[in-house]
């Protein structure tokens, strides 16, 4: 595992700023009537500051569980090992109470459902005024009001004059996401994590908030984890990508070098299995097989029971996270060098 | 683009792909913000009962709260006509409900003992609700060995004989210095109070426990959590305003049953001490006369009839307007 990390640490840093938030190592197990199911089974990420990284992964893969187990959200059901340093600071490991001045403040989180997200019983206005003043105590109502009318005109909601006093029932479902966005970046956070914002939304509705993320992103400098199983939403919003299998990191990489020169069998899958590339073949090719059930996962690496090159060695070791082909692109397989440069189906 | 715009706009079709929001949407948007207090308000409104009922409620509240501006009579004053006690007379002007065989005006009676019984059920009400919600949302969010103890409790004092705990409690202060510190004087209104509250908390704990248990799993809750919020912020702030209609409900048909017990209590001469008039009191102090002089038990029994019916409409219609998915039977 310390291999990982070192290899990780050697990678120059871009431009863009150091990692604001640093996870190693991390691990998450429940314990459950069936046995322990390790969810997250050492993870590194690194979210850099004024980037939008993207998680893939399948259900399962430990892609929500490991942001929800940063911010200490999980039910005390979960166990929680290694470490997540925000801006050098250790998350893991904390009281709840230690963790609401970082929550909504310097690492905020929007979930998958706006329709249940907003309290049905409380104006979207006095909301996101109270996500202000939750952590600005001493601020004024009326600046707390025009930072919540400014919010919601970064947003994009029109007429936030008259929106600022509805409640969520007369939002739409896009509005409200919307609404959740101007709540969470009500303080300026170093963080956003998108837990799949757009997957409850219909297809139009899902290009406008991607827009409105980027569009956030861009003007507010914050780094923004996106997590979702769409590889095409990726494409859209990603700078970085982080590929998850059975809670462990597969492959990192920026995203055009994910989708030119994949280093990992199953990122390889995921992108033939996608029917704009699978439209020359005129058949999608999915990856057989189906995720490995966490409570008993796969010895050596995970992704050795549906992949295609598997070998003895696969079934034995774990394989370390290392560097290979373009800068920055780091992939767990074995036989990374001799993943094929093609893409599979052309 | 602007064509299908314009289109939308002078046809009224609401959200044309593509075009702004705001202006296929300014159509409705003038109206006041809809609370959902407000839309509950409205539908409490279409129930004709209920409506009525609130006026009778409200008039009554009025006749026993103002009840010097409605009868020229104290409750314990004797009445002479020409120097004699003017005991067990029929209803009559300026005795619309005769008088007792202490020679009290019963009208004034029931209007004194309206202030009572009345204050008895909402004291009652209120106390036993609020102290019921605070186990409830306790116990709900939290979970744990924290809502098995809280809930336990709430199994022990369900399990009590309810009428029997009621009496042996209100001889408990006249034995106990203790028990007198607290509730107060045996027979008091204040130690009356209190010991019907106390065996009123469980049902509405019950209620809120569940029904935070669903709301606790609601994506707002994680939301606010991700935000920052505390315990308390979440339990004050999320939980108990989404738990406001079955509040109101509770309360309402506790005032009711508080009524009731209150006047069972008296009735068995275990309520208030029996000078002080209540409608229990006055209809047990009454119960040999029924035959004679039924206006004397009949006007405390209506008014407590007419009370908790109404009181029991207003509840109905209250359910009907915060949870208008469930059918009114």
């Amino acid at each position: 595992m310390a291999i990982d990390a070192e290899t990780l640490e050697e990678q120059p840093e871009p431009a863009a700023g150091d990692a604001v938030l640093e996870i190693r190592n991390l691990e998450v197990t429940f314990k459950t009537e069936d046995g322990m199911v390790s969810a997250v089974r050492g993870l590194d990420l690194d979210v850099r500051a004024d980037e939008v990284l993207g998680i893939v992964g399948e259900s399962g893969s430990g892609k929500s569980v490991s942001m929800l187990a940063v911010l200490g959200l999980l039910p005390p059901t979960a166990t929680i090992t290694g470490s997540a340093k925000f801006r050098g600071l250790e998350l893991i490991g904390r009281k709840q109470k230690e963790l609401q001045p970082i929550r909504g403040a310097k690492i905020a989180m929007i979930f998958q459902d706006p329709l249940t997200a907003l309290n049905p019983v409380h104006r979207v206005g006095v909301q996101i005024i109270e996500a202000i003043k939750a952590h600005n105590p001493d601020m004024s109502n009326r600046d707390a009001y025009n930072r919540a009318l400014e919010l919601l005109e970064l947003v994009g909601i029109p007429r936030p004059r008259v929106r600022i006093d509805q409640y969520p029932h007369e939002y739409s479902g896009g509005m409200r996401q919307r609404a959740m966005i101007a709540m969470m970046m009500a303080n300026d956070p170093d963080v956003l994590i998108a837990d799949e914002p757009t997957t409850a939304l219909d297809v139009t509705i899902q290009a406008q908030i991607l827009e409105l993320v980027k569009n956030v992103q861009e003007r507010t400098h914050t780094a923004v984890v996106f997590i979702t199983h769409d590889l095409g939403v990726i494409a859209r919003i990603a700078d970085r990508v982080q590929v998850m299998y059975a809670g462990r990191t597969a492959e990192v990489g920026d995203v055009e070098t994910l989708f030119s020169g994949s280093k990992h069998p199953y990122t390889r899958g995921l992108l033939s299995s996608l029917p704009a590339l699978a439209g020359r073949t005129g058949k999608l090719q999915p990856i057989a097989g189906a995720p490995p059930s966490m409570l008993h996962p796969p010895p050596g690496c995970a992704f050795h029971p549906r992949c295609p090159m598997a070998q003895v060695l696969c079934t034995q070791e774990q394989p370390p996270l290392r560097a290979i082909g373009a800068p920055q692109q780091l992939s767990a397989c074995h036989f990374a060098d001799q993943v094929p440069d093609t893409r599979p189906g052309t | 683009m602007t064509d299908l715009q314009d289109l939308a706009v002078t046809t009224g079709a609401p959200g044309l792909p593509g075009g702004d929001v705001s202006s296929s949407e300014s159509l409705g948007l003038e109206a006041k913000p809809l609370s959902p207090s407000r839309l509950a308000w409205r539908r409490f409104r279409r129930h004709k009962l209920a409506m009525l009922s609130s006026v009778i409620l409200i008039l009554i509240t009025v006749l026993c709260v103002f009840a010097p501006l409605f009868t020229k009579y104290g409750p314990n004053q004797l009445i002479r006509v020409n120097g004699v006690k003017f005991a067990l007379q029929h209803p009559q002007h300026g005795h619309w409900f005769g008088t007792n065989e202490r020679a009290n005006d019963m009208w004034s009676n029931v209007l004194y003992g309206g202030r009572v019984s009345l204050a008895v059920g909402i004291t009652v009400a209120l106390a036993s609700t609020a102290f019921g919600t605070v186990v409830g949302v306790l116990a709900g969010y939290y979970g744990g060995w924290l809502d098995d103890v809280l809930m336990r409790i709430t199994d022990l004092f369900l399990a009590i004989p309810f009428l029997i705990a009621l009496i042996l409690l209100t001889d408990l202060p006249a034995s106990q210095p203790w028990a007198q510190t607290i509730i107060g004087p045996s027979h008091s209104v204040r130690s009356i109070i209190f010991i019907i509250a106390i065996l009123f908390w469980m049902p509405v704990a019950r209620i809120l426990r569940g029904l935070v248990l669903s709301l606790k799993e609601k994506e707002f809750v994680e939301a606010a959590r991700a935000a920052g919020a505390s315990n308390a912020r979440i339990m004050l702030r999320h939980l108990v305003p989404n738990c406001t209609g079955q509040i109101i409900i509770n309360t309402t048909l506790a005032v009711a049953a508080a009524i009731v017990t209150e006047a069972a209590l008296s009735f068995l001469g275990k309520g208030v001490d029996i000078f002080t008039p209540t409608w229990g009191n006055l209809l047990g102090n009454n119960q040999g006369f029924l035959e004679s002089n039924p206006a004397l038990v009949l006007a405390p029994g209506f008014a407590i009839v007419i009370t908790v019916v109404c009181v029991n409409f207003i509840g109905d219609g209250l359910r009907d307007a915060f949870d208008p998915k469930q059918l009114s039977v």
